[in-house]
């Protein structure tokens, strides 16, 4: 059977960093194509090679076995070929109407009625009843999701790519797009089905295909796959992380506690409820909790970069709920952001001055900043973190997400903090480095620092932590310490109460 | 000029190295290096020509009054610079210079009347300017406070002022020039006309008012906690934020820095021409970015020097200059300046591709 789309060979290199190495894929039609991987897997780079959005360094791309090159996600959509975002593409200002007809329904003058018609008659396909003069900022994060599944059927696409569709719904909403996606199926559409959610997976899919650093490592039918195979491919050799060295810690004195901290969701951010949470000194807690849950945003709230609406703050037993992030800061409460690129690096600076910024006060005598001092702590912290860089002159942006990584625990770790927040330390890091990371966490943490990480993996939470809390939509639903818990425990945690929270 | 040019162009190269990261190069790849010092070589084009086409060029008289144009150009291209450096940009400093100029001709002619006490102060010539430049620098804190506090862009804030500044100036005389600002010795406050057009060991003052702030913003850029900070904002703000930078404090300062650049080139001109006019600096915020973008930095924040915006500003003003002095119609000096910054900016483009 000569497969809908289908990528062969494909390379893509960003600057010095390979994404994607010589990959293979296909989608049939009437199948759910599902794609696994870590974060940093090249999932995410493959889809928007699919969608047109990128072009391959090498390599080449297929519609029905004929080879096309796509120029641009136009061109792609022309091709038959949709792809719906983990985060939504909708204009919130425009209607629903006006959205799903974005890029125009064939004429240059604008048809409204004929629009809302067709509209209406798309989303009754999907089985919704939503109002097409609605605006979209008034809908659910959900129907949103619908909707932007409209407006890829409104190009009468015969490939569809969903990048996380769930990961913003409600158990009823999730149950819908199913049903979807079941309809598409029979009408001949071939999808592709990005997702973590494994138990989702393996329902929904009809072939699965993993990836790990850039490489297509498995894939077989879904019948034939169970979670635990899945696990295993996507972590692979490396990345079996060891219950090693831990000792059972007597645990220090509360560096940072969390009491009874609320807020809504918005349009930034998931909802926290009650959330309490209370960090040692010496010790490693972990949060795991699923996209969505909120395991972010308790970060965000600790540090200062999210307000919450309710709830106190305190770091070494001072209540510090009203400070600005540059006084937490010089409290020793630091940050690492999960989104390296726009929240962390400076791409402009070189690696010792972008470790250097969070602690330049030190380093300077009357507000001159004094290089030998500089250059010595710059030079320490790369060799305590194990920073692979030439020289601390190199380019940030030349490093590996992994060398990055440490650079950035680096920064936050020049002011000699008491309490390191690190959200998904691990994204974006290859499987070989992650262990290394983790290593340094480790010894961090035998320092005498608290640390709190966010992850999204199981294996991580239970290899790394003295500590482990589940969060599930905005709610503590787990607190527990690592030598007492098992991965069914916290998977079934984090998937607790999805049906509570519309 | 062409030994002037030359250490320019050598600080240049001096502070170029020291703030921009080191990326490996081969010295081979002479393609690079020319990219690479593409407004020192546009410089030293500029000056060749308009040597072998305008036969007064070259002389030491020329040259002296083209560096005082520079100056103008470039006082305000150094503050422009630390405000694009965090990624903003101030339209307002050609209006906050001319109200500057009328301010300082009011206080000169008319003093500061308190009318509380029902006395008129004359301030004399160095307090004056203090006042007059603390005005511009309050400004430019105004302009911050729109972007930090209310959210606003800094392209309308600065537009705002833009329009509010120039009121201002044409309101303090209903239009009018305040002419013949020489002071009065009775009244203390002479002297003024020496800061526009006088002059210390052959070369005018505005040229070591520039040299003067040359060299401590491109110390304060390069070395100080500040400036690195500057260069972070403008590299990733959300990342300086979370790295415990005071990103409003940043924001406020640079803008009052440029504000009070924008003064004292409004009290240049005034005083150079003895008189102030409320439409004076028109435009100067357009020459003044451009002086900054051929200078090598990039308009999205955290790329640029100010050893290059000087080279930026000499561009600038040689080029206007020597098309005046080679009869070029002003039509078609519009149109070869419109150019010139076109091609620095797309080759800016090219040496980020290549680097």
């Amino acid at each position: 059977m000569t497969a809908l789309l289908s990528a062969s060979g494909v390379v893509k290199r960003y600057g010095g960093i390979t994404a994607l190495h010589g990959v293979d894929f296909a989608v049939q039609a009437g199948q759910v194509h599902v794609l696994i991987g870590e974060n940093g897997a090249g999932k995410s780079t493959l889809m928007k090679i699919l969608a047109g959005i990128e072009a391959p360094t090498e390599g080449s791309l297929a519609i029905d076995g004929a080879s096309v090159q796509l120029n641009g996600v136009r061109d792609a959509a022309k091709r038959g070929i949709g792809m719906v975002h983990q985060e939504l593409n909708l204009c919130p200002n425009l209607t629903v109407a006006e959205n799903i007809f974005l890029l125009g329904s064939g004429s240059t003058l604008l048809d409204k009625d004929g629009e809302r018609e067709a509209a209406r008659g798309l989303l009754a396909r999907l089985r919704q009843t939503i109002d097409p003069d609605r605006r979209v900022d008034t809908l659910s994060i959900g129907e949103q999701q619908i909707v932007e599944i409209a407006k890829a059927l409104a190009e009468e696409c015969r490939v569809l790519i969903l990048d996380e569709p769930t990961s913003a719904l409600s158990e009823a909403e999730v149950e819908v797009l199913f049903e979807v996606i079941g309809d598409l199926k029979r009408a001949g559409v071939g999808l592709v089905y990005i997702s973590h959610r494994l138990e989702e997976l393996l329902r929904v899919g009809d072939a699965i295909t993993i990836m790990r650093d850039g490489r297509i490592v498995a894939n077989r039918p879904a019948a034939q796959a169970s979670v635990s195979w899945i696990i295993e491919q996507m972590l692979g050799e490396n990345g079996k992380l060891q219950r090693e060295g831990r000792e059972p810690c007597a645990e220090g004195a509360p560096v940072l506690t969390l009491s009874g901290v609320s807020r809504g969701r918005d349009r930034g951010g998931a909802a926290l409820e009650d959330v309490d949470l209370e960090a040692r000194a010496g010790s490693i807690l972990a949060i795991y909790g699923l996209l969505g849950s909120g395991r972010t945003e308790m970060l965000e709230v600790a540090f200062g970069a999210r307000a919450a609406e309710q709830g106190t703050v305190t770091l070494c037993g001072q209540d510090i709920t009203g400070l600005s992030i540059a006084q937490r800061v010089e409290k020793g409460l630091l940050f690492v952001s999960e989104d390296r690129k726009a929240q962390g690096l400076f791409p402009n600076l070189d690696v010792g001055r972008n470790m250097a910024l969070s602690d330049l006060a030190r380093f300077a005598r009357a507000g001159v900043v004094q290089p030998e001092k500089e250059v010595s702590a710059i030079g320490q912290m790369i060799a305590r973190l194990g920073v692979k860089a030439a020289t601390p002159q190199v380019a940030i942006t030349a490093l590996s997400g992994g060398n990055q990584q440490k650079a950035l625990i680096g920064r936050a770790l020049m002011p000699g903090p008491a309490a390191l927040l690190l959200d998904e330390p691990t994204r974006g890091v290859d499987v070989g480095a992650r262990a290394e990371v983790f290593s340094r966490i480790r010894q961090l943490a035998q320092d005498g620092l608290a640390v709190v990480f966010t992850t999204s993996d199981v294996l991580e939470a239970l290899a790394i932590a003295h500590r482990i809390v589940v969060i599930a939509k905005g709610r503590i639903t787990l607190d527990v310490a690592a030598g007492e818990a098992s991965e069914a425990m916290l998977i079934g945690a984090a998937n607790a109460e999805r049906a509570a929270v519309a | 000029m062409n030994t002037l040019a030359k250490s320019i162009s050598e600080k240049g190269k001096a502070l170029a190295t020291s703030i921009e990261p080191q990326t490996a190069e081969s010295p081979s790849n002479a393609m690079a290096l020319l990219l690479k010092f593409r407004t020192v070589l546009a410089l030293v084009v500029v000056v060749a020509i308009f040597a072998v086409l305008a036969p007064n060029f070259l002389s030491l008289g020329n040259a002296l009054i083209m560096l005082k144009h520079i100056a103008i150009i470039a006082i305000l291209a150094i503050g422009m610079t630390f405000v694009i450096l965090t990624g903003g940009i101030d339209l307002s400093v050609g209006s906050i210079a001319g109200l500057a100029g009328m301010v300082a001709g009011a206080l000169i002619l008319n003093g500061l009347p308190l009318t509380a006490l029902g006395v008129v102060i004359y301030p004399s010539v160095p307090l004056m300017v203090a006042m007059v430049v603390a005005l511009g620098a309050a400004l430019g804190l105004f302009n911050a406070l729109m972007v930090n506090r209310f959210q606003v862009a800094p392209f309308i804030a600065t537009l705002g002022m833009l329009y509010m500044a120039r009121g201002a100036a044409m309101l303090m005389s209903n239009g009018a020039t305040f002419p013949n600002l020489v002071g009065n010795p009775a009244l203390g406050n002479e002297g003024f006309s020496w800061l526009g057009a006088g002059m210390v060991l052959g070369i005018p003052v505005p040229v070591w008012i520039l040299a003067i702030i040359a060299l401590g913003a491109g110390f304060v850029a390069a070395r100080t906690t500040f400036g690195r900070r500057v260069y972070a904002v403008g590299g990733s703000e959300r990342a300086a934020l979370l790295s415990g930078v005071r990103v409003d404090r940043i924001k406020y300062a640079v803008y009052a820095i440029s504000g009070a650049m924008a003064a004292v080139v409004g009290m240049l001109v005034a005083s150079d021409l003895e008189a102030a006019h409320p439409a004076s600096g028109e435009s100067f915020e357009l020459s003044s970015i451009a002086a900054v973008v051929l200078g090598g930095a990039s308009l999205t924040g955290g790329r640029g020097t100010i050893a290059g915006t000087l080279t930026g500003a000499c561009v600038i003003g040689v080029l206007g200059d020597g098309m005046v002095m080679v009869g070029i119609s002003e039509f078609w000096q519009m149109v070869i300046k419109g150019a010139v910054i076109v091609t620095a900016v797309v080759l800016d483009r090219l040496q980020e591709r290549l680097g």
